[in-house]
């Protein structure tokens, strides 16, 4: 397989703006690195890259922070990128350091990838709320979209309703609209301004926010506040969706419905950590400002198991310059914990220019420093993001008793009730008598609903098998330590 | 004030709840956490006659069986449980083995098993997909399935006499002059005239509440769990199409493994289909305190013997893995009854690996207890004081 037998310094997971930024970092110290992902190209959520022929055309249509992404990739030096490698698993090794078992190619083969250290760059996920018709096929995540993009840019001519609720509606339809879709409305379940106080604290989040203002002016596209899309309808395919005003809460007025028509609908609920591998390994889990899941790390980065890292939306949703910078950060820890001197000086892991920390600082502790204070400021401002834009109960109160809960297994909101009335007073055992989370998907789509439902925050996940996985190669596994030890 | 109060919504507490309504005493279930929240929700749903050795526990499987049966076609109209009686194979690897598996099966016939011996030919009609190469086999058409959450939940709600209070932690008993009265809980007392410790694997802190002590230990167990197959898994060297695995199957080496005493790792896959379409792969046992530590050797070795025992599943994925913890007791046999050291107090827990399956005996014994009647089976090696002297 492909790099069976290779033992690396570092090994990362997840190749989006965190785990670019530190395998570069490791790389250009001297470490050997591997840096695995499940996708076909390097750049994870934000930077997802796309047709090239798209991309000469007009790069920062899409792609604003292009450059970045360039210079992230072309700065991974040397660096073993694994594309299409599913990671299944994450423990220790036998021998000392980590072993990360993965699944490559469409064929899914298995093999395991070692190294003395692991960075946990996994991203996070679009938080699903189901609502009547959010199975009909035009129905998307505000991701799904983005993959959209990323195909064949299909979406040229379509009409588009975008809906949810968090910043990141307005970058979703403002591509969407510079594809050529016709944005029929931005529909924000929250304050129309929730954010707007902040991102005046944030100059270059604020010049964000009115470039995606003038975008959405230029595509003639409503954006609306205190709105949601509380039902999708179609016969066998999206045709239209009821738009309710909500209350403060997301209930929706009487009488405050309109009938939009579209054939895609995108959702954007805000993310969800992506934490199987963390919590496989043991790190610490506490909960982010808006009391969601994410690792623990200290200021370098590491999470409580000694070797272990984590960085970008895996400590919390933050975005992608976030992600980078803490890249960034636990690159220059690694390569300090490697040489064994302390996190923050880095020796010779200096961030490549261009990034405001180049040659021009001498001191190697200056440097840590300054990216320190400002991963502070920017985690500063992803909080109050989460913050201004939390989920609502009110969502309930969208739901019919015959409204999916959990696609995988076929699970409808009454049987959800129904379990509730047996006794079932925690998210677990909602699932483990309705079996919503117990399909393909393992409750990634539906594992958040399942847990408002039953009044909980969403805790962290415990899944031992983080992708499906054939028994064979799990049997090989053991017949491979029954050889060791003989 | 409820003539019982059963702290525990487990199996057995569900158990113990229903057969003491049907009895016609009040009765309340308290659980710290959700129903079928504990042990329950993280097993198997195995009701099995065929694992066990003839002796007190075999006694207690036999008739356990037949009250399965029973629950189940009363529950059919109000809603029932999955209860498959589906039978159970057991396969020798050698003619060893088989030996060894045809004079057990001789023994448990006395106890009132029913078994069939299966040789090597006659095994593909039983399970088409089943590797080839075993010396032969036993059948035992009493073992079952249920699944043991909704047995749970459904039959707590069966008698009307029941209430159900989750989210209530029992964090003491009330006391009058030695005697227990009920419980204190973090919302308030609640008076009983009676008290079953029905905690499983935490029922050990719950006789501490009351100054006696029953050694219950965790004894960990993982399960891996595929992706759902279609009923008709393909044509098979037997003939039409069959679902993968048509029972619950597991090789001789596993009788051995659960009267085990070691400390270390055991395994030996029980392989078997579930409703949703899913197999279940379960599962190991091992003593690590409670520690959900993913084990993936432990994985791996489950994966290999489930696929030695239907090379097909080699191309079946797994999507999902858990682990859940045993109420072991040092001489594997559950502790049943009242607590002769402390009046009102009435244990029914440490049912190990056979909690599911041993249910409803241990509900109708508590019962039979409860309200001074005989019981079916005299449930003197069951005894909460019969631990007096041994070391801890
Ligand atoms: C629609 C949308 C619009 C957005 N718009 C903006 C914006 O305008 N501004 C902004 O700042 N941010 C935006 N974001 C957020 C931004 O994408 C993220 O903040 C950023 O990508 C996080 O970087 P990361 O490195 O932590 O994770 P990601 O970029 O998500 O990368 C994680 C990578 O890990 C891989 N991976 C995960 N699990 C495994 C596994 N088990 N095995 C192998 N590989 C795995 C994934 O394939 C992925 O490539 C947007 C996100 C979305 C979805
Ligand atoms: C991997 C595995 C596979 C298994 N397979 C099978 C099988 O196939 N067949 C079979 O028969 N058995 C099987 N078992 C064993 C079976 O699951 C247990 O014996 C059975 O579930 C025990 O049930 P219980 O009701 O005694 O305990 P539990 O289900 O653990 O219930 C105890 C309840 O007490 C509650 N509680 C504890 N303390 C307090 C307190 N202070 N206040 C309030 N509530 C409290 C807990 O919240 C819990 O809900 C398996 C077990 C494992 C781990």
């Amino acid at each position: 397989m492909t790099a069976d037998a290779a033992t690396y310094d570092l090994v990362v997971v997840g190749a989006g703006p965190a785990g670019l930024a530190a395998a570069g970092v490791a790389a250009r110290a001297g470490l050997r690195v591997a840096v695995l992902d499940s996708g076909a190209r390097v750049g994870g959520q934000y930077f997802r890259a796309l047709p090239d022929g798209f991309r000469a055309a007009r790069p920062w249509a899409l792609h604003h922070g292009f450059s970045r992404f360039v210079r992230l990739r072309d700065g991974l030096d040397g660096a073993d990128v694994l594309l299409n490698h599913r990671v299944w698993a994450a423990g220790p090794a036998p021998g000392g350091g980590f072993a990360v078992h993965c699944l490559a190619g469409r064929e899914e083969r298995a093999g395991t990838v070692t190294g003395a250290r692991l960075l946990i760059a996994t991203g996070a996920h679009d938080r699903v709320l189901p609502f009547p018709g959010w199975d009909l096929p035009g129905v998307m995540t505000a991701g799904g979209a983005q993959a959209l993009l990323k195909g064949n840019l299909v979406v040229a001519g379509r009409r588009v309703v975008v809906a949810g609720t968090g910043p990141f509606l307005l970058p979703v339809a403002t591509s969407l609209a510079a594809a050529g879709a016709k944005v029929a409305g931005v529909f924000e379940a929250g304050g129309r301004f929730a954010l707007a106080p902040r991102a005046l604290t944030r100059p270059g989040k604020a010049a964000e926010a009115l470039a995606y203002g003038w975008g959405l002016a230029r595509h003639r596209v409503p954006y609306k506040g205190g709105r949601a899309v509380v039902a999708a309808h179609g016969d066998g395919e999206l045709t239209h969706v009821t738009v309710a005003r909500v209350d403060a809460e997301w209930r929706p007025y009487r009488g405050g419905h309109e009938t939009v028509e579209c054939d895609v609908l995108a959702v954007g609920y805000g993310f969800t950590p992506q934490l199987d591998l963390a919590a496989q390994l043991g790190c610490a889990i506490g909960a982010d400002a808006a009391g969601g899941p994410a690792v623990r790390v200290d200021r370098h980065m590491r999470t409580g198991v000694p070797g272990v890292y984590a960085a970008g939306e895996t400590t919390g949703v933050g975005g992608a310059d976030l992600a980078e910078l803490e890249g960034l950060i636990a690159g220059r820890a690694v390569v300090a914990d490697a040489l064994g001197v302390p996190a923050g000086t880095g020796v010779g892991a200096r961030p490549e220019p261009g990034t405001g920390f180049g040659p021009g600082i001498r001191s190697e502790a200056r440097v840590g420093a300054r990216l320190e204070a400002r991963r502070r400021r920017l985690t500063g401002f992803a909080r109050a993001l989460l913050r201004a834009y939390p989920v609502k109960d009110g969502w309930t109160s969208w739901l019919r008793d015959d409204t999916l809960i959990c696609r995988c297994e076929e699970v409808p909101y009454g049987r959800v009730k129904e379990a509730r009335d047996l006794g079932a007073a925690d998210a677990r055992s909602i699932k483990l008598l309705a079996r919503p989370g117990m399909g393909w998907c393992q409750g990634r789509i539906c594992g958040e609903a399942v847990a408002r439902l039953a009044g909980e925050e969403p805790g962290p996940p415990r899944r031992p098998v983080a992708q499906p996985v054939r028994l064979g190669d799990l049997a090989a596994m053991d017949e491979r330590t029954s050889d060791d030890d003989s | 004030m409820p003539d019982v109060v059963v702290i525990g919504a487990g199996m057995v507490g569900a158990a113990c709840a229903y057969y003491a309504a049907r009895e016609g005493l009040s009765v309340t279930v308290v659980d710290r956490a959700a129903v079928a929240g504990g042990t329950t929700g993280s097993g198997e749903g195995n009701v099995l006659v065929s694992d066990k050795e003839p002796g007190p526990e075999l006694d207690l499987a036999v008739l356990s069986c037949r009250l399965w049966t029973e629950l189940a076609s009363e529950a059919r109209e109000a809603g029932g449980f999955e209860h498959e009686p589906k039978g159970g194979l057991v396969v020798a690897e050698s003619d060893e083995v088989l030996r060894a598996l045809t004079q057990l099966a001789g023994r448990q016939g006395k106890s009132g098993v029913v078994t069939r011996q299966v040789a090597t030919a006659e095994l593909a009609g039983y399970e088409p997909h089943l590797a080839p190469g075993f010396a032969g086999g036993v059948f035992y058409p009493q073992d079952a399935q249920v699944q043991p959450m909704l047995a749970a939940a459904r039959l707590i709600r069966r008698w009307p006499r029941v209430a159900l209070r989750t989210g209530t932690e029992v964090t003491g008993l009330l006391m009058e002059r030695g005697r227990v009265t009920g419980v204190r809980t973090r919302d308030g007392d609640i008076p009983a005239g009676a008290v079953v410790n029905a905690g499983g694997v935490w029922g050990d802190r719950i006789a501490a509440f009351a100054g006696v002590e029953l050694p219950i230990m965790p004894r960990r167990g993982f399960i891996l769990v595929t992706e759902p197959l279609a009923p008709a898994y393909g044509a098979s060297p037997a003939g039409p199409p069959a679902p993968l695995v048509r029972h619950k199957v597991y090789t001789a080496a596993y009788v051995t493994n659960v009267a085990s005493d070691s400390e270390g790792l055991e395994t030996s896959a029980v392989v078997e289909a579930t409703r949703a379409g899913t197999v279940l792969i379960g599962a190991s046992r091992e003593r690590v305190g409670f520690d959900r530590t993913v084990s993936l050797p432990v994985l791996a070795r489950l994966a290999r013997q489930a696929v030695d025992l239907f090379p097909a599943l080699a191309d079946v994925r797994a999507i999902r893995a858990y682990c859940g913890f045993r109420p072991y007791c040092p001489d594997h046999l559950p502790v049943i009854g009242a607590d002769p050291r402390v009046p009102g107090l009435y244990h029914a827990c440490g049912h190990e690996g056979a909690g599911i399956g041993l249910a409803p005996v241990t509900g109708l014994l508590t019962a039979r207890l409860l309200t001074g009647a005989e019981p079916e089976i005299d449930p003197a090696p069951f005894r909460p004081d019969r631990f007096a002297g041994t070391p801890g």
